[in-house]
């Protein structure tokens, strides 16, 4: 029997081979990530100075850029729980060769949204007072405040992906130690605590990994849901729908997908992981973001048709705002994007050319920027019922260089993670493959 | 190996356990080695493997592992205190908010649940951690090859070292490459 090109040892090796030297482009691509987080972290410096007045807030805009971002970047996480816990419980066999890469970027877009509220308050030094504890007066926080749901929904999201994006890696950081030398041995012996594989460790880790999963599930749908419900829960037009929480669920998944593939095309390119991430994996990811594009799609509609068909006159004059206001452009920018970009993924040929696909998951995430924009400032910016209050808000340079500073938070994360940790499944994706065994005819010629 | 202090040394670091360990290649020569070793009256080996396999699972005729009842006690916990906290807090300071009642489940529905996912998925890796050290404790310090977390499987039957030949000849029957005695 020919040996399959694909072996277990080919897996080990193929991905111990990431956390060696990757090259030029890697620490290019670093360099610029740790530039743009220093530009953040002079911006907030301004703001700590200065104050919020920097940015652009301008009555009624007081959830602008920042909350943007931040429910931007919760929303890119949640296509991580869905490719590792929702795919993992529906068996499909190719979320292994991505699903710790969508993991790795789950983390660490939870750890970029976490940074947003704080920045918002603008006294960072008060952030505790979000936690429930009481304060000098014996007062407790109000539960029934969707705020007070968020920090506990994000707060437990961010625990949660943490620890099963660590209780995935234990098996692999302890078969790329068997490999390593040197100082990162003593890191991945630390890191490994102890894993050898015996039957005892495997029972209780797939039982546990299942249970992980399955708690995952359910929590990766509640937490844009509550996300949603700050601004559903308020009486503001445009915001005040029932439709809220699965359409924000659907919107984060579609980015989410759109940001594994801006994040994969390049991983797979400068680690050489064209072996285990092939195009059909590519493929898969993009009818994601087909299926949840359209859904989304379905919810623009759902909602401009419901302001209509209310009759009732603040929520047309709300969505008549958003789409021929002042800010027509943002609105045609994200329903281009999202509702009509991802119509392109109906041919397979568009499906299976990474580089169009590279092309069409910056748009997605573009668009899905927009969308939360458009939902959050332009919702603000048009309430109707106090036209004399209205006024034209524009981000500052502060919005900007916050934002900036965010996306070079996340990708300083996740190009460390992916240099120093299995930015594969060294598992997993052995437990796709056929496992070794021996030839047929042997069996007769034995004994 | 990284030096541990006295107690942790004892937990994790049990004495060795005298036995033969069996390097194999192959699924089912592995397999066939687990239903020759059960057959002869062994119980007490360990199977490392690079993968979970569902084949090897089913030739140890393993119990179900036991952390699922940490999974839900935590997850119970988790929602009791989620309810716990809300409504305590809420009547320790009444304040009417939005005409609504003082105690209201159905908002506190939100952190009750987000509190069970988070003490559930907590307990489970606590589970995991005990029943994995627990195991790794019964069974002392025993032999291990590093090739097990890449591409092969391992054996390892403890057993007297005046009693390890049919064991042996076992292993080395049902296919292993190699055989050693620790």
């Amino acid at each position: 029997m020919a040996e399959p090109r694909v072996t277990y040892d080919f897996v080990t090796r193929t991905i111990a081979r990431t956390l060696g030297n990757p090259g030029r482009g890697y620490f290019l691509l670093l360099g610029a990530a740790v530039t743009l987080l220093a530009g953040g972290i002079v911006t907030l410096l301004y703001l700590l100075r200065y104050g919020l007045g920097l940015a652009g807030y301008s009555h009624p805009v007081y959830w602008a850029v920042f909350i943007t971002c931040f429910v931007f970047w919760v929303g890119i996480a949640h296509s991580g729980t869905l490719i590792s816990a929702i795919l993992f419980l529906f068996r499909s066999g190719w979320r292994t060769a991505v699903y710790r890469t969508a993991e790795a970027m789950t983390v660490f877009a939870v750890m970029t949204a976490g940074l947003f509220p704080l920045i918002h308050i603008g006294r960072q030094w008060y952030f505790y007072w979000l936690i429930p504890y009481p304060n000098e007066r014996g007062l407790w926080p109000n539960f029934k405040s969707p705020l007070i749901w968020d920090e506990f929904a994000i707060g437990t999201y961010f625990t949660v992906s943490t620890v099963f994006l660590i209780m995935g890696l234990i098996p692999d950081i302890a078969a790329v130690r068997d490999l390593a030398t040197g100082w990162r041995k003593k890191l991945y012996t630390l890191a490994s605590v102890g894993w050898r594989g015996t039957n005892e460790e495997w029972r209780h880790y797939t039982r546990g990994y299942l249970y992980l999963a399955a708690l995952a599930t359910p929590l990766v749908l509640s937490v844009h849901s509550v996300v949603s419900w700050d601004f559903a829960m308020a009486i503001v037009p445009g915001w005040h729908a029932t439709i809220f929480a699965p359409y924000f669920v659907a919107g984060a998944i579609y980015s989410g997908c759109g940001m594994v593939i801006t994040l994969l095309v390049p991983i797979r390119k400068l680690f050489h992981l064209e072996d285990l991430i092939g195009v059909h994996h590519f493929e898969n990811l993009s009818k994601l973001c087909l299926l949840t594009g359209s859904i989304v799609g379905y919810a623009y509609v759902c909602e401009y048709f419901i302001a209509w068909f209310s009759g009732n006159p603040a929520e047309r004059a709300a969505f008549w705002y958003r789409a021929f206001g002042p800010y027509w452009w943002a609105t045609w920018t994200m329903i281009i994007c999202n509702a009509f970009l991802p119509l392109l993924l109906w041919v397979k040929k568009i499906r299976t050319n990474i580089t169009a696909l590279f092309v069409i998951s910056i748009f997605v995430n573009i668009g899905m920027w927009f969308e939360r924009y458009v939902i959050i400032v332009v919702s603000l910016a048009g309430e109707p019922y106090t036209t004399w209050t209205n006024a034209v808000y524009n981000p500052t340079w502060a919005d900007w260089g916050i934002m900036a500073g965010s996306f070079g938070w996340f990708f300083m994360w996740f190009l460390l993670f992916v240099k120093n940790f299995p930015a594969v499944s060294i598992s997993e994706v052995k437990e796709v493959l056929p496992p070794p065994r021996r030839a047929p005819a042997r069996a007769g010629a034995h004994g | 190996m990284i030096p541990l202090p006295k107690p942790l040394h004892d937990i994790f670091r049990p004495p060795p356990t005298p036995g033969v360990l069996g390097v194999f290649a192959h699924l089912d020569a592995t397999l066939e080695a687990i239903r020759k070793l059960r057959a002869a009256g062994h119980g007490d080996f360990t199977v490392y493997s690079p993968i979970p396999r569902h084949e090897l699972e089913d030739a140890l005729g393993q119990a179900v592992s036991p952390v699922r009842m940490f999974t839900l006690i935590g997850g119970i916990a988790g929602c009791a205190i989620g309810a716990w906290i809300t409504l305590w807090m809420s009547y320790d300071w009444p304040t009417v908010v939005g005409g609504k009642p003082i105690g209201s489940v159905p908002p506190y529905v939100v952190i009750m649940f987000e509190m069970t996912v988070l003490f559930g998925a907590l307990s489970t890796i606590l589970g995991i951690a005990f029943n994995s050290a627990f195991a790794a404790r019964r069974l002392g310090t025993i032999q291990w090859d590093p090739r097990f977390t890449n591409d092969k499987f391992g054996i390892f039957v403890p057993a007297a070292p005046d009693k390890t030949a049919p064991v042996e000849t076992l292993l080395k029957g049902a296919g292993a490459e190699e055989v050693r005695r620790g």
